[in-house]
This record gives structure tokens, C-alpha cells and sequence, in this order.
């Protein structure tokens, strides 16, 4: 009976998640047999679940519209940090007459970013529709290929604020601080309280929170539910005169919009902007929270997405002290743990696709 | 999907300026890169000297890795990779042979013999995840590479010196635990298979000049050329070609001859001639292979894996061997890549191995269901002028060589990224056409 | 030697989870002789096939029972390859062909010949290199003895489909110790010239002693060139005959006769009233299923059926008229012209259609019971929403209790209606079809193979729902099914679709043979 169990247990988690929560679970248990700091923890663990959250939010309108995990959410992450670097650029020229406060900042980050994800999402959309049953490959080359060409451009976008511009030669800065200019942290500290030692970084919870709200609404509504079906069985959507092109479209925009958001969420909890080859791998980071949470290539819930940030990037918190205090000459284990966890959950559910 | 089936060529004859149209739209790519390329060189104003010295020495190096990814390309599996995994197997040898200390071509040959094992089976259990995977091996391969490693980290990272034993100051970390960032094989493998006779003392044995090499090889081309005529074709033998040849080869020789004797720089190039031998070898072995049963049955799997099950070949079996001939190959051409590098960077971007060679691959004309040999060298040779050129051309456009680095790098992944899009598009296309729409 | 019969079936039955779908077929074959099997959809012809040529569908649910001889000698054909063994050749409706290979290389497709090679000692026979001359001589042959004069060498790709259906053919005599050939359906994708030259092929072969089992339900074919007919029908075998000794009338009555129990009440009905449809030369490029030109004329209230065999081209009717696939022609819904080729249009024009494709096309399997329900009034008659400003959002209270509504009238067996919908029975989940096509209140219902897949219980019950509505709701309903005795239980008309044309529209009580001649495609034949 117990195997019985076991064996429908497995087959609805998969072997790889059980093994990633074992992984977990005795990560901790090992967190309290070497006495590490678990308020600590706990506290680095809330508030990287919030850095990310957004950003691993973006996978779920696009596996949901049946593109699967976006490895192109690169694209929006660079229209973020357009966004962002304009929005610091405006601060700057306009910072005689205006004082601009870390909120409003951020506000007129995500406003700039705006359009650009809508564009870039719709003409992404416009792409993978071109090459459906290829959009993981293809989102992926093409995420490389802008970042790989933004970086050519970050040397020649017209950026000249002191904190952004290289003071000799050209181009902006590979990072970019955000110090004093109230921003850093912000969400994090807004409404922030403590339990015994741990500090719940409660603005930033409650952004992410109200983010899957927006995304949960959006599936409720007539194109969310249209979407639904064009993900779900696009044969059929167009027998019951969905536009399955359109609704995919609009999963990609959307997905971008998030993506763009995220690292803006992420940068503000960070502390600083990074651009060249810094968005580049981001997108397996997401791509793989979300996988971890239960999702599949072709489905997603936003349980999927929370479960999954907290645990992958859990893991990421906890492995590093433990490594350390095992040995220090373990001291890259936390990174090499999860690259091996990352891409070995991607692929898991690459081999349960289920072919074509 | 990316790789099920083959799209089927037209064989059509049109009117000159139709085929013309065609053979331009069908080789866009390498016409732009050749644009690109020349368009580079002018700009850059590169001493001829160092452009010749710098592309022997890539095409002998990397010409290997890139024939490697023909034969998965060939049974349908479209571009291999996985193939970093043959390269990090190649890592590990040199550095455990660099490690027992023993150098030159011995040591090459003993890292030959020790990578082939182990890379038949990463090879194969690459194969059994492909064939888990089918319809996405591409996207499949590239994350593999990013999962081994993580794997290949944590052997040489943390557990060599360790746990798995290595005495090695030069080698080790100072801390006792992990590899070094980089291995420098310099009075060890270096130059291993380029200069043979180096460990006894000959280090121009197989190594001679370019104008030696052009003009021992054009005679020895035409001779060649003119004996199979005679002999093979008889009467038939077309006189314009063989003028043609003669003409071309004659100014060849007569530039070479004019190189030796102003003793100009071009006497410093060297071809690494075994090098070219075992590349050769490879050539000749792909050639023979496909006209094997395995060969064949690679290439009917490759254009349709339900019709060739039903003819009862065994689709599975086929198509991991496929990838373990490739896996093996990877593995040597990495090899030959690194003794001639001379040092390498112990962690550092194993992407770019596929990332590059599947760029020239692409960029000598090949798609994800087609790819010959003509085109794996034409690739190298033009992807690596673009690297070349590249940053003394950035200089000279924008005073910063730095955009001539990224601008090379994103035509590496752009070629990849609009390739995949176009045989995408194409196989949407081509099955809507067999809907009769 | 000395044994007259090449092939024998002995006392074949088949039965599929319970369902005895092939029962007692006996079936002998001599050197040479052309057999033709002809019957409706249904009747068992695939399934003798498949036993015959080892497939994987029969031996992975139970084998079957009987036995087959070969050259008097009792066989077990447990697979393609062991039935090539035997000499059984097949050549199949979808071709088995590599576009980007030569003739030759399909022909000796996984059977070429090798010589050796310098690696061949070592690794073994995979490393042995194609011996091309050899290989293309015995493709000249087997080409030379169809009478082909193209070239072996020639590339597949581009080829015509008669020309590559004569590879496939090739092949089959080029296996060596051929000695019979099915061929299923083979004159189906062929222009009436190609036909003419297969069935010429086919002549030759048997003449070489070849035996042939040819499925067809082409009956002027069959009379032009079979030695012996073996009429099947509904799983049983209902005669064999000689060439000499019937007609085409006889077989055609044959094929289809059986009793036919009435599920309508009351007397044969007749409409006169408005016309609820109408075409004119309706084309639908539907694959396996093209429509060449249809005109119908239904009248409001009438239970109008359309028949016809497999691959003729009912089922691309409706899928035309309501978009899911490329159609041209003329189409009025109560007297407004239609716009074809957009889903949208046609259910705004009161058209709701039960596919026949119920788990592809009609369902969404990991969705609730409800979701199916209503999502396509939804998404075309905004129902269920409830609106907040600019925002619509799902009423998913409304959403709940019309689904329950559904589920009491149709008698939907489930958990509730959030339960997903790949958990129900086949009969069952037709029913969510049927319910969304109804929450749509259309004016016509098109229903295509409405009990496919279904068992014999539930079966009765969706057609007594189509009945009651029909009659209690005046809905115009127009079925399309492969079972003409459930159209002749239910319609008052029903039209037999024959390549891709109206072939005829007959009363249910009008004699069998009719029925079989209209399916039996009148092909025009030369001179003719």
C-alpha cells in the first residue's frame, strides 16, 4: 500500500521535484545541526523570493497561451532596465529643478519601460507564431542575440549622468549603483516588521502579492479565459473562434510587460542596475523556478509560480552557508548546486513534453 | 518540430536568371557573411600577413569540432549541443595528462585513446535523453551543456585534489582543493599534433611554409585531376575545367614562387601538416561512412522517423549512435583545439564552444536538416575572418575595438537564432502545404 | 507444392475490450487470383487486414482467434516483419516514401544490398558498404515489370502521387519471396488516369502469380478486374462470389442490407417549409475527407443525415460550412449568405457543431466540465460574463448552475461539474459536447459522428437526445455519420456522399441496393 502511494506520489510530483525537496529539506535540517543564523536565513530567503517573484510571475500568461516557459523574457528585462536607466537619466538632467523621490522613481521606471514591452512582446508574439513547435529554441537565441546586440548599444545610448556614463571612453557602466537616490530597498522597507528576528520584507511580499492578484484577475476574464483554451487545445479554439495567434500574442506581451517589471523589482532590491551580459541567463533562473513549482511545459497555475520561487530560490539561500560551514573549501557549492538543479529540472521537463 | 522531418528540394531547372535568383536566396547567408567579411577587411586595413598567420591557425584548429556536428545534423537530430560535453571530457584528459607529465605527441595520443571511452558514453546517455526528448533535442542538448557543467565543476572544482587525489602545485589551487583557472599547457601538450617532431628535436618536421605547401599542392591537384580525367573519363573530359584549373593554379604557384623569393613574412606562415592529415582523415571517414548501411540508415531516419520505423530500422538504436560518433569527434576535435590554444580557462565559457561551432556550421550554408563537409569549412573560414577583422574594424568605424568583440559575438547567436526561425517557418510552411491549404 | 491455396483465413474473429468486431471470416486464396473485399465503414475490412499483416494494434489487445495458413502450413503473424517473412506484402494508404532519396533507395529501403568494406570485418554488417549497381538493377526490374518507364534514380520528391504509389508498389515485388499484396484503398488518391494504369500493375502482377487482396469501395473497379469478391458486413462475412456469377447491384444491396430499427415515431415526414440551409457547389479542402462540389437544400425542422463511406468527403460538409476548415462556395443560413472560413460568423448565424473529432477538436480535456459548457457562448455571445467597468470577469455562479442544468437534462454521469473532462467516459463526454453546443441556443445543429467510440447503452441514448430535440425544440439537426443504419434509424433524408459529390439523397426505407450503389462511387469508366 505504501508503495502504492509512493508510486502515484512520484508520478504526480515527478522525480525530479522529490528529489529537489528532499535536497531541500536536509539542507535545512543541516542549517540547524551546524547552528546557522536561521533568522537570517529566513529573512534572505523572503526577500530573494520577492526579487524574483515578478519575474518568475512572467512565465505563467506564457506557458499558459501555449509558448512555453519564455526563455526570451531577456526582452523584457531589457526594456525594464531601459526603463530604468531613463528614468535615472530624467532625475539627473531634470535634478536642479526637480527632486524626485524613490517611489516616483520607480513608478516612472515601469511607466517608460511600458511601452516598449508592449511593442517588444507583440513582435516577439508575431514570431513565435511563425515557428510554432520551435518557440523554446528560438525564444532562446533570440533573447542572446538582443542582449548580445544591447550590448553594443548600452556604449552608444545617449546616457550621461555621472552615476551611469564611464567618465573616460563611452558607454554606461557594467552596474549601476542606485545609492542615494531612495530607491534601494524601498519596497522591501515599506511596511517592513519584524518577527523575533526576522525581518519580513512586507512592500515587497505585497507587490508580488498584488501582482499574481492582477494576473489571477486577467485569467478570469473573457481573453484570460480565451487564452486558456488557446494554451490548452489550440484546435479546438479555433473551432469555438478563438484567435489562437491573437491570444498567443497577448501571452507574450504580457509575459514581457512582467519581465520588465521584474527586474525592475529586482533591481531596486539589489541595489543596483545590471546591464550587458547581466540579463542574459536570467531567464533559465525563472524558467526553472517555475518548473520546480509543478509546472509543465504546457501548464502553469500561480501556485506553481510561488511554490517554485520559494523553493528554487530557497536553495539557493541556504545552500551556501551550509556548504561552507561543512568546509570552506566548499565554498562554491551553492553556485554549482544550483546550476545543476536548475538545468537538470529544465530538462526533466523537456523528457516529459511528451514528444510532439 | 525543428527535426522531424526533412523538407523535400526542388529539383526544378529554371531559366538562368531564376536559378540565379534561387542559388542567391538559398546561400543568402554565406553571401552576407562573405560581404560581411570583405567589407571587414578593407575596413580594418589588417596586415596580410597577420590575416594569413591568425586563419590557418583557427581553421587548423577548429575544423575538426565543426565536421563533428555533421552527423547528427545527417540523422536528424539538428545541431548537436551537446558536443560541450565531448569538449569537457577532452578538459578532464588533458589535465589529468598534463598532470602524469607526459608531453608532445605521446601525450596527445594517450589523451586520443583515454577521451574516446568516456566520450561513447556521455555520447550515449545524451542520445537516450534525445531520444526522451524528441522534437526539442536542440533545446535539450544546449540546457545539457549548461547541466554538465555544473557537473564538471563540481568534480574539478570541489572534488579534485580532494577527495579524488591530485598532488599538483601547478595544477591545484593553493588552497589544495580544485583545478586552477587555467591550465597551461605550454612544454607539456602544447603543440602536440601541429609539431610532431618537436620531442625529438625537429620542430619543422610536418610543418612546412605556406608558399611550399600552395605550390606542392596545386601541382600535386592538378596532376591528380589530370590523371582521373585521362583515365576515368576519357574523351569526355571537359577542356574548359581543366584550363580553368590549370589557369588558377598557375597564378597560385606563381604567387607562392614570388613569396619565397622576396622572402616576405608569408614564409613565416607554417601549415601544421598532420594536423591537416587527421582532418583530412575525418573528411574521408564521413564521406565513406555515408555510403554505409549505418550511414544510410542514419539518413533515412534522418528525413522520417516513422517511415523509416516501418521499414524496420531501428530508429532509437540509430539515432544514439549518431550522437556518440559525434560526442567521440567533439572530444578530439577539442583536442587539436587546445594544443594549439596552448593554455585554457579551466571553467570559462564551455558555451562557447557550441555557440561557435554551430555559428559556422550555419554560416558556411548548412540548416538544421542539411550539412556537408564543403560547408563545415567554408563556415569555419569565414565565421573566423569575421572574428578576426572584427575588432581592428570596430577601431577604425568607432575608435573601440571593444564593439567589434560584441559585434562578433552577436553574429554568432544572431545566425543561429535566424537559421532555427527560418527552417522553423519553413516546416510550418511545408506542412500546411501538405494539408493541400 | 501441390497445395492450390497460397492463403487461407480460417475462422477469423477479432474483438476489441468486449466488442466482437470481426467474427467466422474464412477467406482462401489462390496463386494469382485478384480478391477484392468490399464492405461499408465498419465492416471489419482494416481489421482482417491488420491481422493478416501482423500489426501491432491486434497482438497489444488480444490477438485474435482463428487461423492463417500459408502455402497450407499453419502461421502466427506476430509483426510486419514476420508477415514479410511470410511474403504478405502491404502497400498502405499513406505512403511509406523518403522524399529526398532516389527510387531506387526507397525501393530497397532497410534491404539494400552490401558489400564489403575495409571496416566491415570488424564492426560488423552495419559498416558494409551499399552496392548502388546492384541496387539500382534490381530497381530497373521490379520498375520494368509494372511497365514504368521513369528513371530509377530520379529523386521521390516531386514525383506525381500516382508515380510514387508505384514505388511503394515496386518494393513490394521487389522483395523476392513475395506472394501476396494488399492493397488498401490504393486507387483512393489517383487521378482516373494513374487509376487506370494501377489497376493495369495489378493485372501484371497477378499474372506473374502473385496473389492480390485488394479493399476498394470502388464496385466498378471491382467487377473491371477481380476474380472473387468477398462481401463483408458489419463484422461478418455475408458471401463471396465469383466475378461471373454477380453484379453490381447484387453487391452493392449485399453491402448494406440489414434490418434497420426505427427510432422516430410516427409517420416518414415531409417538409415544405423555409429552407434552414442551403449550398452551392460547396468545395472544402479537408485532408482525407475533400468536398468537390456539394449542393444541399435542408428545410427548417427536418433531421437531415449525411452518409457515406470513409474518406468521401461527408465529414468536410460541416467542418466546411462552419470554418474549421478552407472552403469556397456558396452557403445561405435562413436566406443570409455565410461567410465561410471564420468559426465566429458561422455560430453568429445560429450554426453550433459537435465535431467528430470529440477528444482533438471537441474538448478541453484538462478543463471542468463547466468551462466546456459554456466557453463558446462565452467567447461568441458574451454569456456568463458579468462586467465591471471595461472588465469582464466570469459569473461563476451563473456559470455553476447552468452546468447542472446540463448535466440533470443530459444525464451527464459525473462527480460535478468541476470535474475535468478527460476523467468521463466516452459517452459522456459527447454529452459536454452536445450540452455546449446547446448553451450556444442555435438554430441548426450539426453533429458529426455523434456515437463514435461510444457503447451500445450510451449509443441509444445520445440518438434519443438528438431525437427529442429535434422534435420537441423544432432544432434543425444535421448528422453526419459513418453507420448508415443509425441515419436510417433517426433522419428523414439522408444524402450519400460519393467522391466528394452528392451522390443521391434517399428516404430511410428506400431498398438497400440504392444505398450501396450511391456509396460504390459511380467512377466514369472509359467510354462511358
Amino acid at each position: 500500500m505504501i508503495k502504492d502511494f509512493a508510486g502515484k506520489f512520484l508520478a504526480n510530483f515527478g522525480l525530479a521535484r522529490v528529489i529537489i525537496l528532499a535536497f531541500f529539506i536536509f539542507l535545512c535540517i543541516m542549517a540547524v545541526v551546524f547552528q546557522l543564523d536561521i533568522a537570517e536565513l529566513l529573512t534572505s530567503s523572503l526577500v530573494r523570493i520577492g526579487m524574483w517573484g515578478v519575474l518568475v510571475l512572467a512565465m505563467l500568461p506564457a506557458i499558459k497561451s501555449g509558448i512555453g516557459p519564455n526563455f526570451g523574457v531577456s526582452l523584457g528585462i531589457l526594456c525594464g532596465l531601459v526603463g530604468a536607466l531613463t528614468a535615472l537619466e530624467m532625475a539627473y538632467r531634470l535634478g536642479d529643478s526637480v527632486q524626485f523621490g524613490g517611489g516616483t522613481l520607480f513608478i516612472i521606471a515601469i511607466l517608460i519601460s511600458l511601452p516598449f514591452a508592449i511593442l517588444t512582446g507583440i513582435a516577439y508574439g508575431w514570431l513565435l507564431n511563425r515557428v510554432k513547435g520551435s518557440e523554446m529554441m528560438i525564444a532562446t537565441y533570440v533573447g542572446f542575440s538582443m542582449v548580445s546586440i544591447m550590448k553594443i548599444a548600452w556604449l552608444f545610448l545617449p546616457y550621461t549622468s555621472p552615476e551611469m556614463a564611464w567618465p573616460i571612453g563611452r558607454g554606461v557602466r557594467v552596474q549601476i549603483s542606485l545609492a542615494g537616490r531612495g530607491i534601494t530597498r524601498l519596497l522591501n522597507n515599506f511596511l517592513s516588521f519584524n518577527i523575533g528576528e526576522v525581518i519580513v520584507p512586507t512592500g515587497l511580499l505585497l507587490f508580488f502579492a498584488f501582482m499574481c492578484f492582477l494576473v489571477w484577475l486577467f485569467m478570469r476574464s473573457k481573453t484570460g479565459v480565451a487564452m486558456h483554451a488557446a494554451g490548452d487545445n489550440p484546435r479546438f479554439s479555433e473551432a469555438a473562434g478563438i484567435n489562437v495567434n491573437r491570444s498567443r500574442m497577448i501571452g507574450t506581451t504580457l509575459s514581457t510587460i512582467l519581465g520588465a517589471i521584474g527586474i525592475l523589482v529586482y533591481a531596486q532590491s539589489y541595489g543596483f542596475v545590471q546591464l550587458y551580459e547581466g540579463p542574459m541567463f536570467m531567464p533559465f533562473v525563472a524558467v526553472a523556478a517555475v518548473l520546480i513549482g509543478g509546472a509543465s511545459v504546457r501548464k502553469a497555475t500561480i501556485t506553481h509560480v510561488i511554490v517554485g520561487t520559494a523553493l528554487f530560490l530557497g536553495i539557493q539561500v541556504v545552500a551556501i552557508p551550509v556548504a561552507n560551514a561543512f568546509t570552506t573549501e566548499w565554498a562554491s557549492m551553492g553556485e554549482i548546486s544550483r546550476k545543476i538543479i536548475q538545468n537538470g529540472v529544465i530538462l526533466y521537463a523537456l523528457t516529459q513534453a511528451g514528444g510532439e | 518540430m525543428l527535426t522531424h522531418t526533412t523538407i523535400p528540394e526542388e529539383k526544378v531547372k529554371g531559366n538562368p536568371k531564376q536559378n540565379l535568383i534561387k542559388f542567391l536566396t538559398k546561400n543568402m547567408v554565406t553571401i552576407m557573411f562573405l560581404a560581411l567579411v570583405l567589407a571587414g577587411y578593407l575596413i580594418a586595413g589588417m596586415n596580410p600577413f597577420l590575416f594569413l598567420f591568425d586563419i590557418v591557425a583557427r581553421m587548423s584548429r577548429n575544423s575538426f569540432l565543426v565536421l563533428s556536428l555533421i552527423i547528427p545534423v545527417v540523422a536528424g537530430m539538428g545541431l548537436n549541443f551537446s558536443i560541450v560535453l565531448g569538449a569537457m571530457a577532452a578538459q578532464a584528459l588533458l589535465i589529468f595528462v598534463t598532470h602524469w607529465g607526459i608531453t608532445g605527441l605521446p601525450g596527445i595520443l594517450l589523451c586520443i585513446i583515454l577521451v574516446t571511452p568516456l566520450s561513447l558514453f556521455l555520447g550515449y546517455l545524451t542520445g537516450k535523453l534525445f531520444n526522451k526528448a524528441k522534437g526539442q533535442e536542440m533545446i535539450a542538448g544546449l540546457i545539457l551543456a549548461f547541466f554538465a557543467q555544473g557537473i564538471y565543476e563540481l568534480i574539478f572544482l570541489q572534488l579534485v585534489g580532494g577527495i579524488i587525489p591530485m598532488n599538483n602545485t601547478t595544477l591545484i589551487m593553493s588552497q589544495g582543493i580544485g583545478v586552477r583557472t587555467t591550465v597551461d599547457l605550454t612544454d607539456g601538450l602544447k603543440y602536440g599534433l601541429d609539431w610532431p617532431g618537436v620531442t625529438w628535436g625537429m620542430p619543422n618536421l610536418l610543418r612546412p611554409t605556406l608558399p611550399w605547401t600552395v605550390i606542392v599542392g596545386v601541382i600535386a591537384l592538378l596532376v591528380g585531376y589530370l590523371v582521373y580525367l585521362l583515365f576515368f573519363k576519357g574523351k569526355r573530359a571537359s577542356a574548359p575545367k581543366l584550363i580553368s584549373s590549370a589557369v588558377v593554379g598557375g597564378l597560385l604557384v606563381y604567387w607562392s614562387v614570388n613569396q619565397i623569393q622576396t622572402g616576405s613574412m608569408i614564409n613565416m606562415v607554417r601549415i601544421p601538416l598532420l594536423t591537416w592529415f587527421v582532418i583530412l582523415a575525418l573528411c574521408l571517414f564521413i564521406v565513406f561512412f555515408s555510403k554505409t548501411k549505418l550511414g544510410q540508415d542514419m539518413r533515412s531516419v534522418g528525413q522520417d522517423r516513422h517511415v523509416a520505423a516501418v521499414a524496420g530500422i531501428q530508429v532509437d538504436r540509430v539515432r544514439v549512435i549518431a550522437i556518440m560518433m559525434s560526442m567521440v569527434m567533439a572530444s578530439w576535435g577539442h583536442i587539436i583545439f587546445l594544443q594549439n590554444m596552448g593554455a585554457f580557462s579551466t571553467y570559462g565559457s564551455h558555451e562557447q564552444i557550441g555557440l561557435y561551432s554551430v555559428a559556422a556550421l550555419l554560416i558556411g550554408g548548412a540548416t538544421v536538416t542539411k550539412a556537408t563537409i564543403g560547408q563545415a569549412l567554408l563556415g569555419v573560414f569565414l565565421f573566423h575572418a569575421l572574428f578576426i577583422v572584427s575588432p581592428s574594424a570596430g577601431r577604425q568605424l568607432f575608435g573601440d575595438a571593444q564593439v567589434g568583440e560584441y559585434f562578433r559575438v552577436f553574429v554568432a547567436y544572431g545566425v543561429i537564432g535566424a537559421t532555427l526561425a527560418l527552417h522553423a517557418w519553413k516546416t510550418l510552411l511545408q506542412r500546411k502545404d501538405k494539408l493541400g491549404v | 507444392m501441390g497445395e492450390p491455396f497460397l492463403l487461407q483465413m480460417k475462422n477469423i474473429g477479432k474483438s476489441y475490450y468486449g466488442t466482437q468486431v470481426l467474427q467466422d471470416i474464412n477467406l482462401s486464396l489462390k496463386p494469382g487470383e485478384i480478391h477484392a473485399i468490399v464492405g461499408e465503414n465498419g465492416a471489419g475490412k482494416s481489421t482482417l487486414m491488420n491481422i493478416l499483416f501482423g500489426m501491432e494494434v491486434i497482438h497489444s489487445t488480444g490477438g485474435y482467434e482463428g487461423e492463417v495458413l500459408v502455402d497450407g502450413k499453419k502461421e502466427e503473424i506476430e509483426s510486419p516483419q514476420r508477415a514479410m517473412e511470410l511474403g504478405i506484402g502491404m502497400v498502405h494508404q499513406e505512403f511509406m516514401l523518403l522524399p529526398n532519396f532516389t527510387i531506387t533507395e526507397n525501393i530497397k529501403l532497410n534491404r539494400e544490398n552490401l558489400k564489403p568494406s575495409f571496416l566491415s570485418r570488424v564492426f560488423g554488417e552495419k559498416t558494409k558498404l551499399l552496392n548502388f549497381p546492384q541496387m539500382n538493377s534490381d530497381s530497373r526490374k521490379a520498375l520494368d515489370k509494372l511497365d514504368i518507364d521513369i528513371e530509377e534514380y530520379v529523386m521521390v520528391a516531386g514525383l506525381p502521387v500516382g508515380y510514387m504509389q508505384l514505388t511503394e508498389i515496386a518494393r513490394e515485388i521487389d522483395k523476392t519471396n513475395v506472394k501476396v499484396i494488399v492493397f488498401d484503398e490504393p486507387t483512393a488518391v489517383l487521378a482516373e488516369s494513374e487509376a487506370d494504369r494501377l489497376l493495369e500493375a495489378m493485372k501484371k502482377i497477378a499474372d506473374e502469380g502473385i496473389a492480390i487482396l485488394f479493399i476498394t469501395h470502388r464496385l466498378d473497379e471491382v467487377l473491371a478486374i477481380s476474380d472473387n469478391i468477398t462481401v463483408l458486413r458489419d463484422g461478418s462475412l455475408v458471401a463471396t462470389k465469383s466475378v461471373d456469377e454477380t453484379d453490381v447491384n447484387q453487391i452493392a444491396e449485399l453491402m448494406v442490407g440489414r434490418k434497420i430499427e426505427k427510432m422516430v415515431h410516427g409517420e416518414e415526414r415531409s417538409f415544405k417549409g423555409e429552407t434552414a440551409l442551403k449550398t452551392e457547389n460547396l468545395v472544402v479542402h479537408m485532408p482525407g475527407e475533400k468536398v468537390n462540389g456539394v449542393d444541399l437544400e435542408v428545410r427548417k425542422g427536418e433531421f437531415f443525415g449525411i452518409g457515406g463511406l470513409a474518406g468521401q468527403g461527408k465529414v468536410g460538409v460541416a467542418n466546411g460550412i462552419m470554418g474549421l476548415y478552407p472552403g469556397r462556395g456558396k452557403v445561405w443560413i435562413n436566406g443570409k449568405q455565410l461567410e465561410l472560413n471564420n468559426p465566429s460568423k458561422s455560430m453568429a448565424q445560429g450554426l453550433a457543431y459537435v465535431s467528430e473529432d470529440r477528444r482533438g477538436v471537441g474538448l478541453l480535456l484538462d478543463s471542468s466540465i463547466e468551462l466546456n459548457i459554456v466557453i463558446t457562448s462565452l467567447h461568441n455571445q458574451n454569456k456568463f460574463l458579468k462586467n465591471f467597468g471595461i472588465i469582464r470577469l466570469l459569473d461563476n455562479k451563473g456559470i455553476h448552475e447552468h452546468a447542472l442544468k446540463m448535466i440533470k437534462d443530459l444525464d451527464i454521469r459525473c462527480t460535478g461539474p468541476g470535474q475535468f473532462v478527460k476523467r468521463l467516459s466516452g459517452g459522456n463526454q459527447q454529452k459536454v459536447c452536445i450540452a455546449r453546443a446547446l448553451t450556444m441556443e442555435p438554430d441548426i445543429l450539426f453533429v458529426s459522428e455523434p456515437t463514435r467510440g461510444i457503447d451500445v447503452g450510451a449509443k441509444r441514448l445520445v440518438l434519443e437526445t438528438l431525437v427529442r430535440l429535434n422534435e420537441e425544440l423544432e432544432m434543425t439537426i444535421i448528422m453526419t455519420s459513418s453507420e448508415l443504419g443509425e441515419l436510417r434509424s433517426v433522419c428523414d433524408r439522408i444524402a450519400i456522399v460519393s467522391e466528394g459529390k452528392i451522390a443521391g439523397i434517399l428516404r430511410p426505407g428506400d431498398p438497400d441496393k440504392d444505398f450501396g450503389l450511391l456509396m460504390g462511387g459511380k467512377r466514369k469508366r472509359r467510354g462511358a
